[in-house]
């Protein structure tokens, strides 16, 4: 891979979203666990929960903040780094942007405010009520975010307008109810809920490993393994329809993860592991499972999944109508609109005009792509492939951590049901070192979502190496030294205090007299808990 | 769908003109005030307790606060597409600075009081300073930047080439409205530290701030006679189309002394903003002086609405005036979104800002009165 300016701009949007995503799920599960457990404080009158409630919100602090600091770079960014990506699809991709300013962050960030600053201010229920803002804020911010990035991956409802060059709204409801889009909220929010209640989860597994703060520890373990059971079940079955969609809309998507070279009879089998080789375009050692893929891409058994190398073959075909959609787009906007140009170019433009974005794959090749050549136009269809090999397994490394997760808290539901929270040593150690595995399960969902839309910043509408601003390789590469240095120091420090406050724990009042400490735990468990304040 | 020629296209650009004015002004009025708290912070608070009580004014809001500035950057992204892409890419490093200032400063807030350490405590004010004062000088700079044109072309598929340097926007007129920007923002800060802290750190925030208020007034004078004195204006010498298509090559742009001042010259009662601007400053400072810290608040904040709104109305119909190409210079009626997303916007915006007023109002009553050394010594565990 070439260091040129798209390669570092790619690295540092790749870089800040990912770290932006560190804080993001955690902010969005913790904030409705914060709300179901005020929730049980305002309506049993137990000050326990809302020593809960206060403790995870230490915890939902030191987290959230970062989460909005590195959103400030998210929302700039694209006009700094990919300004022609702004200029081409600002008139729909901002929309979403600012509407999530307006009706979610400010929603989420005024009220924020006071669930710190309000517990004497305001009523029990007026307390609750801001908590309760909280939450929906955060969640209504990842439905706009979402609607953005789904439209990224299925754009719907736009045009292209040759006189103003870019793509312009054409229903904003399909925009909204995007299906790619509504898909992907309920994934991605139930992937939060999942990292929010392993993270609430491993944490009071620890106090009950140190015998520390049971009363808080067990309640908030009750609460975090049913809704991290119920989350963990939605994110499997809401991926699922993501799988289906991706079929609809992102077939080259759906055959990378898989990757399904030729294109198999109906219902293609589901391959479970294997060996993808880009090299010789084939997969070795997989081991398949009949008929699963064609059931869950298409659900029916009888409709076909093109494989990779015969979407090359379409891609071709629509790159050579790209060239003359370009091509009529040329002669259009030399005469200054569509109505100056011969009947036979508007015909060309409106038959062949979905598939412009194609004849700008081969930018990379010839500045002109009319002057492009049969290797030319080859080569520029085989760029349609992502790269097979990590889609691969980073789609099956997301599903198995999904498919634990249900185990991990289904175990725990069960035990919390019987009330049996203390009994295995061993399981409370699994939860704790299962708190960093969401966030991973989390980043390698990303990676194949937008990895997997590659050579596309908008699928099929404007290629990645299109969309970057035109800037010096050195700025793009000190604003990217930059923000690694800044975001590594951001991260020490948080993490530093995250496990400070863990340690620290709730204050002395919240440890009400619970069950005794589990018999193994050493009897100083509390003389450590005092000794670590 | 044809629901969005309810309103014309003309009307539309109009009203979102209006309308990111309004953001980016409620961004200066609210959030101006916890950056001008952030950069007095060394001035006004010696001790930490000081300082907590300054930061402890603007801890429950600043969050919301900075959702203006968020916001405004979604709203010229979303109804001024071409303006969000050409300044954001053109002024990189700056912007990259920017960005850097402006995520210490929530940082800043959060984790500064998380460790009792004094050197903890004391590198983290200094975050707060420089998330208040960085970017107020920056923004300054480059109002003062797009006054004197910035050196960007467009080229025919409407990509944007910046040909200018880093330092290149370090001139003296444009240094001057950084300054001007952080006197504006040390003005209010002050201001809001009279009004919300007590004792020794509302006596600094009402003397500093005083101060800061006839510095605007002076900076603001001075800038407005450079601008009419050695600044050219730019001016469309083509027919104005205000409903076309948004393709800024499509007119003709002259460079002349003077043409900043056309707007002004045709509508002369709108010099009621840069007269609001001067007419402010001075009554924050009076207000100060007289302790009467509720006026004073409010003056500043009209002052700041003054000197911004009057930038923009001398620009108008220019957004971002470019000095190597002048026909790529974006306007309002060449730069906008389409017809139908800025209808769609202004739905949504219609609906939802004022909701948003009315429960910020509320949460600012909710946190009335002012904050005390006891009360934050009282508070160690959830106040800043």
């Amino acid at each position: 891979m070439e260091l040129d300016v798209v390669t570092l701009s790619r690295l540092q949007f790749a870089l800040t979203a990912m770290f932006h995503f560190l804080f993001v799920p955690l902010t969005l599960g913790l904030s409705i666990l914060l709300a179901i457990m005020e929730t049980v404080y305002v309506m049993t009158d137990r000050p326990i929960w809302k020593e809960m409630t206060k403790f995870w919100g230490t915890l939902f602090g030191i987290n959230f903040v970062l989460g909005v600091a590195t959103g400030i770079t998210m929302e700039f960014q694209f006009g700094m780094n990919w300004s022609y990506y702004s200029h081409y699809v600002g008139d729909i991709f901002g929309a979403p942007l600012a509407i999530e300013g307006l009706m979610a962050f400010f929603l989420e960030a005024t009220f924020v405010g006071l669930f710190f600053f309000g517990w004497d201010r305001l009523s029990k229920v007026g307390h609750l009520m801001a908590t309760y803002a909280v939450a929906l804020g955060s969640n209504l911010s990842a439905l706009w975010i979402l609607v953005a990035n789904g439209w990224m991956n299925n754009p719907v409802g736009a045009v292209f307008n040759p006189v103003t060059m870019r793509m312009e709204i054409e229903s904003f409801f399909d925009v909204l109810f995007n299906p790619v889009a509504q898909a992907k909220f309920v994934h991605t929010t139930s992937a939060g809920y999942v990292t929010a209640a392993l993270f609430v989860l491993g944490v009071s597994a620890w106090y009950l490993l140190k015998g520390r703060h049971i009363a808080l520890a067990k309640r908030s373990m009750a609460v975090a393994a049913s809704f991290g059971l119920l989350s963990s079940l939605s994110v499997v079955v809401l991926g699922d329809e993501s799988g289906y969609l991706a079929n609809e809309h992102q077939n080259m998507k759906l055959a990378a993860i898989e990757g399904m070279w030729e294109t198999e009879p109906a219902p293609a089998a589901f391959t479970v592991v294997g060996i993808p080789d880009a090299e010789a375009r084939e997969t070795h050692y997989a081991i398949q499972i009949p008929a699963v893929l064609g059931l869950i891409a298409t659900r029916s058994l009888n409709t076909e999944i093109p494989g990779i190398i015969d979407l090359v073959r379409s891609g071709e075909e629509h790159i050579r109508q790209g060239i003359v959609a370009y091509d009529a787009l040329q002669q259009i906007r030399a005469a200054r609109g569509l109505e100056n140009v011969s009947q036979a170019v508007r015909d060309a433009f409106e038959q062949n005009g979905r598939w412009l974005g194609y004849a700008f794959l081969l930018k990379r090749y010839v500045d002109d792509p009319r002057l492009a050549t049969a290797e030319h136009i080859q080569r520029a269809a085989w760029d349609l492939v992502p790269p097979v090999g990590w889609l691969f397994w980073m789609f099956r490394l997301m599903v198995g951590l999904g498919f634990f997760f249900i185990l991990l808290f289904a175990a725990f539901f069960w035990l919390a049901s019987r009330q049996r929270l203390d009994r295995h040593r061993w399981l409370l150690w699994a939860a704790v070192w299962s708190i960093p595995l969401p966030w991973i399960a989390a980043e390698a969902g990303w990676f194949v979502a937008e990895v997997g839309r590659q050579p596309w910043i908008i699928e099929g509408v404007l290629p990645t190496a299109v969309a970057v601003s035109t800037l010096g390789i050195w700025e793009v590469a000190l604003t990217l030294a930059g923000f690694v240095a800044f975001y590594t120091v951001l991260a020490l420090v948080e993490v530093g205090l995250m496990v400070r406050a863990i340690r620290k724990g709730p204050p002395a009042s919240a440890d009400v007299v619970g069950p005794s400490p589990i018999p193994s735990a050493k009897p100083a468990g509390l003389r450590g808990a005092v000794a670590a304040e | 769908m044809t629901l969005h020629t309810l309103i014309d296209y003309e009307t539309l650009r109009l009203i979102w003109w209006v309308l990111v004015g309004v953001l980016l002004i409620g961004f200066a009025a609210t959030d101006g005030f916890d950056m001008g708290v952030g950069m007095l912070l060394p001035f006004v608070g010696r001790t930490d307790v000081e300082r907590r009580v300054a930061i402890n004014t603007v801890g429950p809001v600043w969050e919301g606060n900075q959702v203006w500035f968020i916001l405004g950057g979604g709203a010229i992204f979303a109804a001024w597409p071409p303006l969000y892409a050409v300044s954001f890419s053109g002024f990189y490093l700056a912007m990259f600075v920017v960005l850097a200032a402006l995520i210490l400063r929530p940082v800043a807030f959060k984790y500064r009081s998380k460790r009792d350490e004094p050197a903890w405590r004391e590198r983290w004010d200094w975050a707060l300073f420089i998330g208040g004062f960085v970017p107020a000088l920056i923004f300054g700079v480059a109002v003062g930047n797009v006054l004197q044109g910035v050196p960007f072309r467009l080229d025919d598929d409407l990509r944007s080439f910046y040909e200018g340097s880093f330092f290149g926007l370090l001139n003296p007129f444009a240094l001057m409205c950084g300054l001007l920007s952080v006197a504006m923002l040390a003005m209010h800060g002050g201001a809001w530290l009279a009004l919300k802290a007590d004792g020794v750190v509302a006596d600094r925030g009402r003397r500093i701030g005083a101060q800061a208020a006839l510095v605007t007034f002076a900076l603001y004078a001075l800038g407005g006679v450079l601008l009419w004195a050695f600044v050219d204006g730019y001016r469309i010498v083509s027919e104005v189309v205000t409903d076309g298509p948004s393709n800024p090559l499509l007119k003709e742009v002259e460079v002349a002394a003077g043409a900043w001042f056309d707007t002004y010259a045709a509508r002369p009662w709108l010099l009621l903003a840069p007269a609001m601007g001067l007419i402010c400053a001075l009554l924050a400072w009076a207000g100060l002086r007289l302790r009467l810290e509720g006026l004073s608040i409010i003056v500043s904040g009209l002052s700041i609405f003054g000197v911004i709104s009057s930038v923009g109305i001398a620009m108008f119909p220019f957004l971002l005036p470019s000095s190597l190409d002048p026909r790529s210079s974006l306007t309002v009626w060449d730069s906008s979104s389409s017809h139908q997303t800025l209808f769609i916007m202004l739905v949504v915006t219609v609906i939802f800002l004022p909701i948003v007023l009315a429960y910020t109002a509320w949460v600012y009553r909710v946190l009335w009165g002012k904050v005390t050394e006891e009360e934050v010594r009282r508070e160690a565990g959830h106040y800043y």
